[in-house]
C-alpha cells in the first residue's frame, strides 16, 4: 500500500484498495482546498490554476476554503480524472478504473445531476438503484404507476471477464413513456454494476430508440462510513433536449424520494447472509450482487455471511 | 443493565393508535410497528419488512392489511402473513412468508407487550376491576435502574394541588405503585418502566382509579413527571452513555431464502377448528364460521381453498369467502349436492356448531392478479365463494371489477350481506337458461383490452361456455382464469411407464390402476396434494422429459399443450417414460 494503513478506520482491503469518487470536476472552484471524508478517513482535495489536480490526507495547514498552496501539502494520496470525476484510493489503487464506452462518444453530454448524502451504506443504496419493483410505490407517476407492478423476467450475469454484474432484458412499464405521448409503454432497462460502489442503467432514449441508443444514468457512490454514503449522480445523454436545471431537478426528485426509504432500511449495512431478508424472483440482480460482494470477501458496509 | 425479556411492559396508550395509524415504539432496544386494524385488533410486529428491511411504521395502514412504502407488499391483520407480492402479480405469496411479530395486549388505556414473553399477561392486581385513567406518557433519557431510583421519590398530589405525602406502597418487577394522601384525599398511582433502550425509558403511569378533573391532573403529573426527567436526565448526562442494546434479527426461513417454492405438504389436516356459527346462505347452501381452538389461522389470499375432513372420513375442498384482513376466522359455503358421495350431506346433516372439524392450511391454486386495468369476475352457483373473496380484495384496494353472478334465483344465490357492500360492481343474473347465460356472457366478454382478466367458476358446462365465449371474444388465455369444482373426465389409469425423479434421483414404474401420485407416496416422497382428481392444481409437477396424457381440468390449453407441467393425481404419460423436476 502506499500508505501506512495503521491509522486508518477501515482496515477491509477489499474497499480500500479501490478507486473511489469524491466529486464531479465541474463542481470544484479552482484554487480553494476542499474537504471531504472517505471511509471515515479526512482528506482535501483541490485543482490548481493550470488545472492539475490533488487530494491528500486532510492537515491543519490547508483548512478549507483556504487558497491552496501546493507547498504545505503533506501525504499525497493518488488521482485519477475519468468519466467527469475526481477519484482517489486509499490503499493500493488499481491499474484501472472501469470503462464506460458511452461515455467517450461525442455526441454525447455527461451532466453531473448532484451529490446527495444518504444515511445508509452503499450497498443498499445500489440495491436501490438496481430495483425497478419499487418504481410504481416509490417513484408514483414518474416511473412506474399502480397497477402496472409486475417485474418481468428478465437476466442477470456475472461477468468473469469484465467482473462485473450486468443484467439484460429488463423491462417495466413507465407512464408518459415517450414525451410525445399521453399512454404508458415498457421501457427497456440495462444495469450495469461495474465496482462495488458504481452502477450504471442504459435506458431507451426518446428519439433514438431506431438507432438503439441508449441514455445512461449513473450513481457513483463515496462511501464516507459504514453507514453514511454520498452518491454522486449524473446522466451522459445524446441530445440534451431539456435543460440541464430539468434534468438536475428531475433527479433530484427521485433521489429525495429514495432517501427516506434507504434512511429507514434495517440494518443499514447491507447484510450479505442469504438468509437475512427475503429476495423473490424480482430481486436477481440484487441477489447476484450480494453474492459477488461475498465472493470479493467485502466487509467493510456490510454484515458478512456467517461461515 | 438486566434485561428481562420475560417481563410485558406497557409499549404505547390506546391513545397512540387512531384509525389508520402505524405507531413506531421501542421494547429492549427492538423496533415496534404497532397498528390498530379496522376490526380493533392491535398488531405489534417487528419494525421491519422481511423482504428489504424497511421500517414497517412508515407503511400504510390500510384498515385490514399493513403495505409496505417500498415495494407494497401486503401483510395480513393478525397473521402477519404476506397476502400479495405486486412485483410478481400471477403467483400466490409462499404461506410462509410472515414478519416477525410480539404479542399485543390492549388493556387500562395502553398497550402492552414483551419481547419473548413466558406465560400470558396478567393485568397488576391493583388495576382489576378498577375504572383506571391512564397518564401522558413520558420518555426519559435514562437507563432504567437510573429511572426506577428516582421515581420511588416521585412527588404528586391526589387532587392536583396542595400537599401530600407520598409512599412507595409496592415494588415490583416492570412498575412501582405510590400511594398519596392529603388532608382530604388520597390516589393511587402505578408508575410502568418501559424499557426503550439501555440508555432511554418510558415512564408510563397509571391512577387506579378516574379523577374528577382529569385535565386538572393531567397537568399536575405531567409538570411534575417533567420535572423529574429534568432532574434524571441531568444525572444521566454526567454519567458514560450506555452502549445501545445489540439487537440480531433473526433469520428467514431456509426455505425463503431461496426464490419462494410451493408450500410442501401432502394433503394434511393439520390444523384444528371449531365450528362457531353455521347457518342457511341460501337454499341448499351452508355457511360455516370457523375458528382455531388455539393459536392463530394461518395467512390467506384470495381465492384460496381449504381441504376440510369430515367426520365421516372423507375429505373435501372448499373456497374461503373471507375478505382480505379477516384473519379470527375461515368463512366457507357448502351447496348441498344431490349427487353427493356424503361430503356436503355431511357437513349439511351431521356437522354442527360447536363440533371440530380438521381442515388443511389454505392453498392459493387460483390467484388474484392486482395489476389489471380491469377485471371480470364470473360466478356460476355455488362458484360464486372465491369470487367473493376476490371482489372484496379488489373492492377494498380500489381496482375497477365487475362481477357476474349466475343462479336459479335470489334464494339460491345468497351472500347478499357479502354483495351488498359491493355495491354496483356486482350484477346478479337469475333464472336464466343455458342459451340466455350464453347470450348475458358474450355480452358481458365483449371488448377485450389489454391487461384485462376474466376469473370463471361455476359448474362444469357453464364454465366451459365462459372459456369458449371469452376465446371467441379476442381473451387470450393467459387473460382466462378458470378453476372447476370437480373433474368430471373419466380418468384411465390402463397403461404402464415409467417415472424418473430429477431431484431424488429415483427411478419408479407406475403400473394400471394407480396414480403417478400415489406411487410417489408409496415410495415415501412427500408430495402435496388436496382434491386428487384433477381439478385443484396442488400435486402439479414440472415436466423435464416426455410427454403426459393430461387427464385433468386445472390446466389451460397452452398449458397442456407445452407439455411442461403434469397434474400427477389423475395425469399419466404417453411416452413410456416421464423425468420429473421431483
Amino acid at each position: 500500500m502506499t500508505q501506512s494503513c495503521t491509522e486508518l478506520a477501515c482496515a477491509d482491503p477489499v474497499i480500500l484498495n479501490q478507486w473511489h469518487p469524491l466529486t464531479s470536476i465541474d463542481e470544484i472552484t479552482r484554487g480553494l482546498v476542499h474537504h471531504t471524508v472517505l471511509l471515515e478517513q479526512p482528506v482535501s482535495y483541490a485543482q490548481d490554476d493550470a488545472d492539475n489536480l490533488y487530494v491528500w490526507h486532510r492537515c491543519e495547514t490547508l483548512p478549507a476554503h483556504a487558497r491552496f498552496d501546493v507547498t504545505k501539502k503533506q501525504k499525497p494520496l493518488p488521482v485519477l480524472q475519468q468519466h467527469g470525476y475526481l477519484w482517489t484510493c486509499i490503499g493500493t489503487p488499481p491499474a484501472t478504473l472501469f470503462s464506460v464506452a458511452e461515455m467517450e462518444e461525442p455526441d454525447r453530454q455527461n451532466v453531473p445531476t448532484g451529490v446527495f448524502g444518504v444515511n445508509v451504506s452503499a450497498g443498499r443504496a445500489i440495491e436501490n438503484f438496481l430495483d425497478m419493483g419499487h418504481f410504481p410505490f416509490v417513484h408514483t407517476g414518474i416511473l412506474g404507476e399502480e397497477p402496472h407492478t409486475e417485474v418481468k423476467e428478465y437476466d442477470v450475469e456475472l461477468s468473469e471477464t469484465r467482473d462485473e454484474i450486468l443484467a439484460t432484458r429488463c423491462r417495466f412499464y413507465q407512464p408518459k413513456a415517450a414525451l410525445a405521448s399521453d399512454g404508458g409503454a415498457d421501457v427497456d432497462y440495462v444495469f450495469r454494476v461495474p465496482h462495488i460502489n458504481c452502477a450504471l442503467l442504459f435506458k431507451s432514449s426518446p428519439g433514438f430508440e431506431a438507432e438503439g441508443r441508449m441514455d445512461v444514468i449513473y450513481m457513483f457512490l463515496q462511501p464516507m462510513g459504514r453507514e453514511w454514503t454520498r452518491a454522486h449522480t449524473g446522466m451522459c445523454v445524446i441530445d440534451l433536449e431539456n435543460s440541464y436545471s430539468g434534468i438536475r431537478y428531475f433527479q433530484q426528485t427521485i433521489f429525495g424520494q429514495d432517501k427516506p426509504i434507504l434512511e429507514n432500511q434495517f440494518p443499514k449495512q447491507l447484510p450479505l447472509d442469504t438468509r437475512a431478508e427475503t429476495p423473490i424472483r424480482a430481486d436477481k440482480s440484487a441477489i447476484a450482487y450480494r453474492r459477488w460482494l461475498t465472493k470479493k470477501g467485502l466487509t467493510y458496509g456490510v454484515i458478512p455471511a456467517a461461515g | 443493565m438486566h434485561i428481562d425479556l420475560n417481563q410485558w411492559h406497557p409499549i404505547a396508550s390506546s391513545s397512540d393508535l387512531p384509525k389508520r395509524h402505524i405507531f413506531h415504539g421501542q421494547l429492549w432496544g427492538r423496533e415496534l410497528a404497532v397498528w390498530r386494524a379496522d376490526d380493533g385488533h392491535v398488531n405489534v410486529w417487528e419494525n421491519r419488512c422481511l423482504h428489504r428491511g424497511v421500517r414497517l411504521s412508515i407503511g400504510l395502514n390500510e384498515g385490514r392489511e399493513l403495505r409496505c412504502l417500498y415495494h407494497g407488499w401486503r401483510y395480513a391483520n393478525r397473521t402477519a402473513g404476506c397476502t400479495y407480492i405486486p412485483a410478481h402479480p400471477a403467483d400466490a405469496p409462499a404461506r410462509t412468508i410472515s414478519n416477525n411479530t410480539y404479542p399485543g395486549i390492549e388493556a387500562h388505556g395502553l398497550i402492552w407487550s414483551a419481547a419473548d414473553p413466558v406465560g400470558e399477561f396478567n393485568t397488576p392486581e391493583a388495576l382489576q376491576g378498577s375504572d383506571v385513567f391512564a397518564l401522558r406518557a413520558i420518555p426519559v433519557n435514562a437507563a432504567l435502574e437510573l429511572v426506577l431510583s428516582h421515581a420511588r421519590g416521585y412527588q404528586f398530589s391526589p387532587s392536583g394541588e396542595g400537599e401530600a405525602s407520598v409512599s412507595v406502597q409496592n415494588e415490583t418487577a416492570g412498575f412501582i405503585t405510590l400511594h398519596a394522601k392529603s388532608a382530604n384525599a388520597e390516589a393511587t398511582l402505578l408508575l410502568f418502566f418501559q424499557p426503550v433502550d439501555a440508555g432511554r425509558t418510558v415512564l408510563r403511569g397509571v391512577l387506579t382509579a378516574k379523577p374528577d378533573t382529569p385535565v386538572a391532573l393531567l397537568r399536575h403529573h405531567n409538570q411534575a413527571m417533567s420535572a423529574m426527567r429534568d432532574q434524571i436526565e441531568a444525572k444521566a448526562a454526567a454519567m458514560d452513555r450506555p452502549e445501545p442494546i445489540n439487537v440480531t434479527f433473526q433469520r428467514v426461513d431456509a426455505e425463503l431464502a431461496q426464490m419462494p417454492a410451493r408450500a410442501k405438504s401432502g394433503p394434511k389436516a393439520e390444523l384444528r377448528v371449531s365450528v362457531t356459527h353455521k347457518w342457511q346462505v341460501a337454499t341448499g347452501i351452508a355457511g360455516f364460521r370457523l375458528e382455531a381452538l388455539s393459536g392463530q389461522l394461518p395467512t390467506f389470499q384470495p381465492g384460496a381453498h381449504i381441504d376440510v375432513r369430515l367426520p365421516n372420513g372423507l375429505q373435501r375442498q372448499y373456497s374461503l369467502t373471507n375478505g382480505p384482513g379477516e384473519t379470527d376466522h375461515y368463512a366457507i359455503g357448502v351447496k348441498r349436492d344431490p349427487a353427493s358421495r356424503g361430503g356436503s350431506e355431511c357437513l349439511h346433516d351431521v356437522v354442527q356448531q360447536g363440533d371440530v372439524l380438521a381442515i388443511s392450511a389454505p392453498r392459493s391454486n387460483f390467484p388474484l392478479r392486482r395489476d389489471a386495468l380491469k377485471t371480470i369476475l364470473i360466478a356460476g352457483g355455488i362458484g360464486i365463494t372465491p369470487m367473493l373473496a376476490m371482489a372484496q380484495t379488489l373492492k377494498v384496494q380500489h381496482l375497477p371489477f365487475e362481477m357476474h353472478c349466475f343462479a336459479q334465483s335470489a334464494a339460491h344465490l345468497g351472500f347478499d350481506d357479502i354483495l351488498n357492500t359491493l355495491g354496483t360492481s356486482t350484477t346478479r343474473h337469475l333464472g336464466l337458461d343455458p342459451d340466455a347465460t350464453g347470450a348475458v356472457l358474450r355480452d358481458i366478454l365483449t371488448g377485450y383490452g389489454e391487461a384485462h382478466h376474466v376469473y370463471i367458476c361455476g359448474p362444469g358446462p357453464m364454465l366451459e361456455a365462459a372459456r369458449t365465449i371469452a376465446g371467441n371474444c379476442g381473451w387470450p388465455e393467459d387473460a382466462i382464469h378458470f378453476e372447476y369444482f370437480k373433474n368430471t373426465n373419466e380418468i384411465d389409469d390402463s397403461s404402464t411407464f415409467e417415472v424418473a425423479l430429477a431431484r431424488s434421483a429415483l427411478t419408479l414404474q407406475v403400473p394400471a390402476g394407480k396414480s403417478i401420485l400415489e406411487v410417489l407416496r408409496e415410495n415415501g416422497i412427500d408430495a402435496p396434494s388436496s382434491c386428487e382428481q384433477g381439478a385443484c392444481g396442488t400435486c402439479l409437477a414440472t415436466v423435464i422429459e416426455g410427454e403426459p396424457e393430461h387427464q385433468d381440468v386445472y390446466l389451460s390449453p397452452r398449458e397442456r399443450a407445452s407439455n411442461k407441467s403434469i397434474i400427477t393425481c389423475v395425469s399419466r404419460a404417453k411416452s413410456k417414460r416421464l423425468v420429473l423436476d421431483i
